[in-house]
């Protein structure tokens, strides 16, 4: 694409005045759904994203059912009023596509082990979207599946890489994602380090793309640290006075 | 606070899926998985440690099935010779007529149990594919005939029934109504209406309560304090579900 806009300003600045280390202002709550098993919400910049989690339950259609483990379902979908542009509701290319990695990335830290023949469904709701709402939907999902009390073995942080004006910058917006060079989304489980999700739109060269990863692991990390606050605050004062009994008739 | 020799209480940590809870010197307990000779916490909730054992208590989650465990539940479907048995868990449960104190004909089950009627019973088995087993031979566990049931997260059934059954004893006799708690999450009661509808409002109570501290004395002000139909007016006791209908013999 032709670079008509400048990214990056004389000095070293982003359109939105953010170094290019640095990232949007992010705020996470944890159980903010009454009717849900776990539910978060997430305001990434002008993200707004709102993440339900069903299940365990019982895997219907009954085909679907795996006898050996839980089946983890992702339904990601943008509100129509989440853009600038008019969404057209249902399921579309982008959709199906972002569902579908952020079941497989779920699917390594949930212990699916648990519950043969059982579905947890998660369900991402876009209410605001600008730049970064699949890293935003998997960010917000894996603090729903924790507070859904769904074993785990991690969290799952997520957090987009990019390069605009030939220099790398963590997180892009919405405007260095349509004009930059390369966007890199990166999720990782904070704990191993492991790598869960990791796909890239456009050409970076091996040392950038070596660069690109380091800095959007040490920017999950930071992430993580928000997620696990967030599920900190919601049960802080709840379970104060919880003690272990036995029912009695 | 009373404790017995082998507990050792910590101070109501809460711990968030991935946090590590100790090394090899202890085993690894419920809600928790061992890696590389570490423990980490697999779910979220409250770190507790007992002879040796790292244990997460969870702060929320859905009922998961154990093998001795008193259940409320509700007959869903009827089959030649057993029934299905929703027990607030993913896994509709089974009851054979073998495992019943009646000797049902085949093709007559449905003259013993019909479907929504609510049964006391003992989950008998649990095998690797989560198929559970009902069991109704054990003295006590019956149909009940009459009555009403209420729902409450499964995690708040310590809270119900108190340290040595003091809660438990403490709505009985203030609402003069006889009181199940299933370990499922699912509590029968049965008296006088009024006396329902305030047991009702104060496990609702129990279940949202985010009171530190003193929830007995809570609850007790909440039972005292507005005698007779009154009950529950003023008091934020949240949803209440009443599956069943009053039904006399």
């Amino acid at each position: 694409m032709a670079e008509k806009i400048k990214l990056i300003n004389d000095d070293g600045l982003r359109t939105d005045g953010r170094k290019p280390d640095e990232l949007r202002p992010i705020r996470i709550e944890a159980g903010v759904l009454a009717n849900a098993d776990g539910s978060a919400y997430l305001e990434w910049g002008a993200n707004k994203v709102l993440v339900a989690v069903y299940g365990p339950r019982e895997a219907q259609p009954k085909y679907l059912q795996d006898p050996m483990k839980a089946i983890v379902q992702v339904n990601y979908n943008m509100a129509a009023f989440s853009s600038e542009e008019r969404v057209r509701p249902g399921p579309n290319r982008r959709a199906t596509e972002i569902s579908k990695i952020t079941a497989e990335a779920l699917e390594n830290v949930i212990i699916t082990n648990n519950f043969p023949r059982a579905s947890i469904d998660v369900f991402i709701e876009v209410l605001e979207a600008d730049a970064g709402t699949r890293c935003a939907g998997l960010t917000a999902a894996a603090v729903a599946v924790a507070d859904a009390g769904i074993p785990m073995t991690d969290l799952v942080a997520a957090c987009a890489v990019g390069k605009a004006d030939g220099q790398l910058l963590l997180d892009l917006g919405k405007k260095e994602d349509n004009f930059g060079e390369a966007d890199m989304p990166i999720g990782i489980a904070p704990r191993t380090g492991d790598i869960v999700l990791l796909q890239m739109d456009g050409d970076m060269t091996q040392e950038e793309m070596r660069k690109a990863l380091r800095m959007g692991m040490d920017a999950s990390r930071k992430i993580h640290e928000l997620q696990t606050d967030a599920l900190r605050r919601r049960y802080a004062v709840n379970f104060a006075d919880m003690d272990d009994g036995e029912a009695v008739q | 606070m009373v404790q017995s020799d082998n507990v050792q209480r910590t101070d109501r940590v809460l711990v968030v899926p991935g946090d590590k809870l100790g090394d090899s010197s202890y085993k690894p307990g419920t809600g928790t998985f061992r890696k590389d000779s570490e423990i980490f916490a697999a779910q979220l909730g409250i770190l507790n440690i007992r002879s040796g054992f790292i244990n997460v208590i969870p702060a929320g989650g859905i009922y998961q099935p154990r093998q001795g465990d008193s259940v409320i539940g509700m007959v869903q479907d009827i089959g030649p010779s057993n029934w299905m048995v929703d027990i607030n868990c993913p896994y509709t449960a089974f009851l054979h007529a073998n495992e019943t104190q009646w000797k049902v004909d085949f093709g007559t089950a449905g003259q013993y149990l019909g479907v929504g009627d609510i049964i006391l019973a003992k989950i008998g088995q649990v095998d690797e594919t989560k198929r559970v087993n009902l069991t109704m031979k054990e003295q006590g566990l019956r149909k009940m005939g009459s009555g009403q049931i209420t729902k409450i997260a499964h995690t708040k059934v310590p809270r119900v029934i108190g340290k040595g059954g003091s809660m438990i004893a403490l709505l009985k006799e203030h609402t003069g109504c006889r009181i199940f708690v299933g370990q499922n999450g699912v509590i029968w009661m049965d008296g006088e209406f009024e006396g329902m509808k305030k047991a009702a409002a104060a496990v609702q109570l129990i279940d949202h309560g985010t009171q530190l501290h003193g929830l007995t004395d809570s609850v007790r002000e909440f039972l005292s304090g507005n005698g007779g139909a009154s009950a529950g007016q003023s008091q934020p006791v949240g949803k209440m579900t009443f599956d069943i209908g009053i039904k006399r013999e």
